[in-house]
């Protein structure tokens, strides 16, 4: 499979450019604030959107909705927005999946 | 004890990522098996764990692969993951941006979460402090945790093939997606752009080559920065 060797070298030159691009090449000048304020939201944007379809519709079930696996989410986001914590938030996840496996079958 | 000069900023920058341990040894762990149960070779993850370094975009691409979703679209997804680190760029720039160009390469290599957050609170910290040693405290941060993120992934691809299919670690990654954003829902702009990305991304779902994970996002962003704005408007 050396389109995983293809994806690794062209994901790395594009990250190292977005890293690089201000520091290296703008300086100090700033970004105007149309760009800089969308781009902000990143994180909370992109992420969300990957994985809504991987807890609505799981590989492991063949894209039917399982109790146990979106349980674990909502235990995984509860406990991440409450105790700000990434390390508690995926392993009570963990738990709550392996609790929800055990005891719906 | 304050140690002063390059050497000493190095190691204070080590120092102060000693407690990343806690989260980049698992975190790199679970790559690493993930990416092995996937089908990766040992050399691919660790080339990926050096030549990208950023969790949340390598989960990613390695997702949207085992989808079946084109190069380009797994590249695109996974960059847009690590958009941020232009606003990193932009501020670091603001510390070390008069200094020598290999200098700033490294450390734009360097850039990811951790270590620009321990670098902006040392700056802001000692403002005062000299370039060289802002940059040797960038390096001593960032020496640190990069080592420890290869042999995390390392260990990870090394342990992988080991584990048992009954630990569903398939839930592993979505799981360690939701950990990642939701510490981050502090307000209610990242709130709508975090339920926009939720609720576009599977009413497009139906769309070819996770297409609609990309738009979702692109249309979460800008629901984000709407709602900022209106906030600040009626404030």
């Amino acid at each position: 499979m050396s389109d995983i060797w293809v994806v690794i070298v062209t994901l790395g030159i594009g990250t190292f450019a977005v890293r690089f691009a201000f520091l290296g090449l703008v300086g100090g000048r700033a970004l105007p604030g149309w760009l800089l304020r969308p781009l902000r939201f990143a994180p909370v944007a992109i992420l969300p959107a990957l994985v809504a379809p991987m807890i609505v519709h799981p590989a492991a079930t063949d894209g039917a909705l399982d109790p146990a696996r979106l349980i674990a989410a909502c235990v995984a986001l509860a406990v991440g927005a409450v105790f700000r914590n990434v390390l508690a938030a995926i392993g009570s996840g963990m738990v709550a999946l392996y609790v929800g496996l055990w005891v719906l079958g | 004890m304050v140690r002063s000069g390059p050497r000493g900023a190095f190691f204070k920058g080590v120092r102060d990522a000693l407690p990343f341990l806690l989260v980049i040894v698992p975190f790199g762990i679970l790559f690493g098996v993930v990416a092995r149960e996937a089908g990766w070779d040992v050399a691919q993850i660790l080339g990926m764990s050096v030549l990208v370094i950023a969790g949340a975009s390598q989960f990613t691409a390695l997702q949207l692969m085992q989808e079946g979703a084109p190069t380009f679209i797994v590249v695109l997804t996974a960059l847009a993951v690590n958009l941020r680190h232009a606003i990193y760029s932009v501020s670091l720039a603001a510390h070390v941006g008069a200094a020598p160009l290999w200098q700033r390469a490294l450390i734009a290599y360097g850039t990811v979460d951790n270590t620009y957050a321990s670098a902006m609170a040392e700056y802001s910290r000692a403002p005062a402090r000299p370039l060289t040693e802002k940059v040797s405290y960038f390096g001593g941060v960032t020496v640190f945790t990069y080592l420890v993120w290869y042999g995390a992934t390392l260990a990870g691809a090394l342990i992988g093939s080991g584990l048992p299919a009954g630990l569903a670690l398939d839930f592993a990654v979505p799981i360690t997606f939701i950990a990642l954003v939701a510490p981050a829902l502090r307000s209610l702009p990242q709130v709508a752009a975090a339920g926009v990305a939720v609720v576009a991304s599977l009413a497009l779902g139906g769309l070819p080559f996770s297409f609609g994970v990309l738009i979702a996002g692109a249309l979460a962003m800008i629901a984000g920065a709407l709602v900022e704005i209106w906030m600040e408007r009626r404030a």
